[in-house]
């Protein structure tokens, strides 16, 4: 017996020594506009770039990039932690930004190497997560909302989350419903049903607020065909369900190779919801971090920052971009929303101590 | 020399004999080495630090801190909703176990009972699956049960009310099942293979019925055979993470997609590890079971 406790206490010494250990620090300071330190290693989402806008930085730098994608930021945070490859930029949404700087995992931008940040949107510069844009710079925005198969449900419906949350609407679409397997964006959707935001949910400790969200999903429950964070978009498009709560842009990526694409469409509900932002940032651990800065200049290039959404169409936080972004898309009220729709979207803030209490109540919801 | 010269020359020599019995040890020792080694460095370890990571603390921002050692971890499985979501797990491996069994041993019977010939095309039939990959076989699940698939088009062409089998616990259960069920028949089959059938002649020359001889004389001496069986299906079946993810829609969180949401989504950690150690000790209890009830029959 005594001897397994000293085995265990080795363990946990190893452990901690390996939790503990500290790299020596990564600075952008000594970098500047346009500098170069090595290839670089680039970790950003599935289907986010224009594969031509890797090859026009390659071409301009003289140098290559490795170019990794993930499906969620818990994935990217693990690899980041774990510590396996080193990674010289990554991309995380607006709460994982504040969750790697409070467990310190991104380094402080140095401004003067990114000239471009001049070309932001005023909206993009004072964001609740980073407000001081110290460590982080917006790469790409948009919204969860509701996808809807119009040639099965008809035209006509109130565009609101009461297609997933109304009994008398959604009834009718008895297991013909797909909602987010996410617990931040299912309880935010049904929050803003009730009328809440989640900041002020978060800001007044409201747990009421959270019980009656979760009595909205726990009755929407029945109805829901699956949770599904991954294959929403497609799922509505070969009809395994008519109506699907999902994020923006995976929406347009499943539309554009459907068939029966003039059918379906993306819709950001009244009540309004979450509006995200995908961010660039240097991990501690990077290797390049002052070829990581020179790609953020070159992302935040009016050019570049346009040929990124038309590729992926996602919105553009970069205002110098508008001039060479496609009218369809900058008149589309799916991609920029506007009016009560655009005030009501909000950021999800850090959730903090309440982050288990909202997963429980979303689990609870489903069981 | 002869085992029998070898014997004797030990009883005579005491001396040799340690010296013999110290170089099997020996020989014992580095033919298990690999084994020993492997199941160290990729079981025991893990399981170590799992085990260790379960008393850490979680930050507010669901960093796994290895400081403040507690058991917060182990009180938050007596939650309502744990409770409900291992009980949940418990008898849908239960049932995946009960369902396998009943529908196995007949069928297990039916290979042993065939012409040696027969019986070895029947097991190749048995492991045809295994050629495939289990989540492709699984997606295709998705398919028939789906609401384009043969199931549907068949209650479609036949005027019935649409039957909705994908993403509920049914299709679960079958995927279980579908995926399980050879890892019941092939230990029923070696065991019902090795039957003395002339215990069971000689039960029915005492004129006992069909039914009664089986009860009494091929039940008994088949068991081994039916907890190896139950154990390979009911521990992953407990466990299983794939099948119902894929087939169940995320809906009735099971024990495996549970754990999962925990390292991933709600980043607790010690939580998790927590969890994996409730399943693992169902897994040992299980295997006690079987140590107890296998040292009966020796």
């Amino acid at each position: 017996m005594k001897r397994w406790l000293g085995v265990l206490v080795a363990l946990m010494l190893v452990a901690a020594a390996c939790g503990g250990s500290e790299e020596a620090a990564v600075s952008t300071s000594d970098c500047g506009p346009g500098d170069t330190d090595g290839d670089l290693s680039f970790y950003n989402w599935a289907e986010y770039i224009d594969p031509d806008l890797i090859d026009a930085f390659e071409a301009e730098y003289g140098i290559s990039v490795e170019y990794t994608e993930y499906e969620s930021n818990e994935e990217m945070l693990a690899q980041v932690e774990a510590g396996a490859a080193v990674y010289d930029l990554v991309v995380p949404s607006d709460y994982m930004v504040d969750t790697m700087i409070q467990e310190d995992l991104l380094v402080k931008l140095n401004k003067d190497a990114i000239p471009n940040l001049g070309n932001l949107d005023d909206a993009f510069t004072n964001l609740p997560f980073d407000e001081a844009g110290d460590f982080s710079v917006p790469y790409q925005w948009g919204t969860t909302g509701i996808g809807v198969n119009v040639g099965a449900i008809g035209e006509g419906f109130d565009p609101s989350w009461a297609l997933l949350f109304d009994a008398d609407v959604a009834d009718q679409y008895q297991g013909r419903i797909s909602l987010l397997d996410d617990p931040l964006e299912a309880m935010v959707a049904a929050l803003h049903y009730a009328g809440y935001t989640l900041e002020e949910v978060i800001a007044d400790n409201n747990l009421d607020a959270i019980a009656e969200a979760e009595a909205i999903l726990a009755e929407a429950n029945a109805r829901v065909a699956k949770y599904d964070s991954v294959n929403f978009g497609d799922d509505l498009v070969t009809g395994e369900v008519d109506i699907a709560h999902g994020w923006s842009g995976g929406f347009f990526a499943s539309f554009a190779e459907a068939d029966n694409a003039d059918e379906l469409v993306y819709i950001i509900p009244k009540e309004g919801g979450v509006r995200w932002v995908d961010n660039m940032a240097i991990p501690v651990t990077a290797e390049h971090p002052c070829s990581a800065s020179t790609m953020i200049n070159f992302i935040l290039d009016a050019e570049n920052g346009a040929t990124l959404t038309n590729w992926n169409y996602y919105g553009s936080p970069n205002e110098a971009s508008e001039a060479f972004i496609l009218p369809e898309i900058l008149e589309d009220e799916a991609i920029y929303p506007s009016g009560d729709a655009l005030e009501n979207l909000e950021f999800i803030p850090q959730v903090g101590e309440l982050g288990l209490e909202l997963q429980d109540a979303f689990t609870r919801s489903k069981s | 020399m002869t085992s029998e010269q070898r014997t004797a020359a030990l009883i005579a020599e005491p001396g040799l004999e340690a010296a013999a019995t110290a170089a099997d040890r020996k020989r014992g020792l580095l033919l298990a080495l690999p084994a020993y080694v492997y199941l160290l460095l990729f079981f025991v370890l893990p399981f170590l630090i799992v085990f260790v990571y379960s008393f850490a603390t979680r930050s507010a921002t669901g960093a796994t801190r290895l400081s403040d050692w507690n058991l917060l971890a182990y009180q938050k499985l007596f939650d309502s909703l744990v409770v409900q979501i291992v009980w949940r797990s418990f008898w849908i491996a239960s049932l995946t176990t009960i369902i396998c069994l009943v529908m196995a041993y007949p069928f297990a019977y039916y290979i042993a009972t065939r012409r040696p010939a027969v019986r070895n095309v029947l097991l190749v039939l048995v492991m045809i699956p295994f050629w495939s990959n289990f989540l492709i076989r699984t997606y295709a699940w998705r398919f028939i049960l789906g609401t384009d698939g043969p199931i549907a088009t068949l209650t479609d062409a036949l005027g019935m009310e649409p039957v909705r089998l994908l993403f509920t616990n049914a299709a679960v259960m079958i995927g279980l099942v579908y995926g399980f069920l050879p890892f019941m028949v092939l230990p029923l089959y070696a065991a019902i293979e090795r039957l003395d059938w002339s215990l069971v002649e000689a039960a029915r020359d005492l004129y006992a019925s069909g039914w009664s001889a089986f009860r009494k004389v091929t039940l008994p001496l088949t068991r081994s055979g039916i907890i190896a069986g139950s154990l390979l299906v009911f521990v992953p079946s407990f466990g299983a993470y794939v099948t119902p993810a894929i087939l169940g829609g995320s809906k009735d969180l099971l024990l495996g997609s549970y754990i999962v949401t925990q390292f991933q989504q709600a980043r607790n950690w010690p939580f998790g590890s927590a969890l994996s150690i409730v399943v693992m000790v169902f897994m040992l209890a299980a295997l006690m079971i079987r140590a107890r009830t296998g040292a009966e029959e020796v």
